[in-house]
């Protein structure tokens, strides 16, 4: 572990242990009342999950056009980190949704959209597991795939009536919720650097130890 | 273009080919779309009638099933004799020799649709003559647009392990915009009183995907399929 990164993975610890008491100070919303707190984790976390997927779909474009042969460590590691916050995603929803909107689950724009780009990442790390020889370029032709397709099934089910707040929401938040929110993207956000610059060093790492033995054996 | 289009012709005659001697995938696969269908009657019939609405559904899991078989058998075929191996050694652009086994691909999902299509009429009592040419092009966008990232996938995954079960895990979340914009396009040209624009709406969107689609997999298949 190189030490930028434990110096973040030591800010991004102690901001997640202060966490609690930051999102404590938050009001009450109005209608919801306490449950709507699970929102300081809810939307991190799918922030952290798109943009992951953006980066899995960046590398592995990196990997297969223009052969650089350590953009498919970082992709691995963005696929892999799409999955966790991915579920972290798909679990408060549901979770909240239950309390705001009486149901667990409601096939609406956003809530799809996310589960299949959740769903194709899972594709992608069985795929990786599973494919043998060769599935790297397989993974990164699929993560491409994957980064244009959400578009796509956002756009189609759009069409359907959604229940889910828009972004928009998120400026006209007042201070005393919008304070907590921003301290929780930015422990997210350096969460998610630390995981990723970790993952991405032992897949390197993994290839390097590959390399070797392939160059012992020859 | 013309050498393109020759390369296609050729890769397509050849499939033709090997398939007519044997009619081996053409009749498994439409009896499994036959078996896909009794199967949904058998789950959705409840006191000799069918659950409303539901046509359009059966019609597009049977068309995604079948095809993701089709997709499988057609590149087993190409892997037991290394003959992908020499199709891509010949020279020959990549993206025309694609485009080749797509088109092969849609031929034979074509037929199979024509039974399908007729059998899930008259299943489920969808008035499938109310707009034949729409059924026809609703049809036909979404067997592009599902075939166009299948048979990309397929095709990567000659050389993997587990093929069999990696295809339609990767294929059916891939292809969920078309299999929306199918079910519901086709949904309201089915319709007692069909409703054509937001059955052009959903055609529209089909259209899309496959330009999309077809584009991304023509930019992606040669370095995926280089050594």
């Amino acid at each position: 572990m190189t030490r930028s990164t434990l110096y973040l993975l030591a800010l991004a610890a102690g901001m997640f242990a202060a966490a609690p008491w930051i999102i404590n100070a938050a009001p009450n919303e109005a209608t919801m009342g306490l449950v709507y707190k699970i929102y300081f984790f809810h939307m991190p976390s799918a922030w952290m999950f798109l943009i992951s997927a953006l980066v899995a779909g960046v590398a592995s474009a990196r990997f297969l056009f223009f052969k650089k042969a350590t953009a498919d460590g970082w992709a691995v590691a963005a696929a892999e980190l799409t999955v966790l916050f991915g579920s972290f995603t798909l679990v408060t929803g549901p979770l909240w949704a239950r309390r705001a909107w009486g149901v667990w689950w409601q096939w609406d724009a956003r809530l799809t959209s996310s589960l299949v780009l959740f769903l194709m990442f899972i594709a992608y790390l069985l795929l990786r597991r599973f494919g043998g020889p060769g599935s790297d370029k397989l993974g990164a032709g699929m993560a491409i795939f994957s980064m244009f397709n959400v578009i796509f099934v956002w756009v189609s089910v759009n069409y359907w009536r959604t229940i889910h707040p828009p972004t928009s929401v998120v400026p006209t938040l007042p201070v005393e919720m919008g304070i907590p929110l921003w301290y929780c993207v930015t422990a997210f956000t350096l969460l998610y650097i630390v995981l990723l610059r970790l993952r991405a060093r032992l897949e390197h790492q993994r290839a390097r130890v590959d390399e070797l033995y392939l160059a012992e054996e020859s | 273009m013309s050498a393109f289009l020759r390369i296609v012709w050729i890769v397509v005659k050849k499939d033709i080919t090997v398939e007519v001697r044997s009619l081996e995938l053409l009749s498994t696969t439409i009896f499994f779309a036959i078996t896909v269908v009794l199967m949904f009657s058998f789950g959705l019939v409840v006191e000799g009638r069918a659950v409303p609405d539901v046509a359009p559904a059966i019609l597009w899991i049977a068309i995604a099933f079948s095809g993701t078989l089709a997709l499988g058998r057609t590149f087993e075929r190409e892997r037991q004799n290394d003959t992908l191996r020499a199709l891509l050694l010949a020279p020959a652009d990549r993206p025309a020799i694609y485009v080749g086994k797509l088109t092969g691909i849609l031929l034979l999902l074509a037929l199979v649709e024509l039974v399908l299509v007729p059998l899930v009429g008259l299943l489920f009592n969808a008035p499938i003559f109310a707009h034949p040419g729409r059924l026809a092009l609703a049809l036909m966008a979404g067997s592009v647009g599902f075939c166009a990232v299948g048979t990309l996938f397929a095709a990567m995954l000659v050389r993997a392990r587990s093929r069999d079960v990696l295809l339609p895990i990767m294929l059916y979340p891939m292809t969920v915009p078309v299999m929306i914009a199918g079910v519901r396009g086709t949904a309201a040209l089915l319709q007692p009183e069909p409703e054509l624009a937001i059955a052009q709406f959903w055609l529209a969107l089909l259209a899309t995907f496959d330009v999309v689609f077809l584009t991304l997999a023509l930019w992606t298949f040669d370095p995926v399929m280089t050594d």
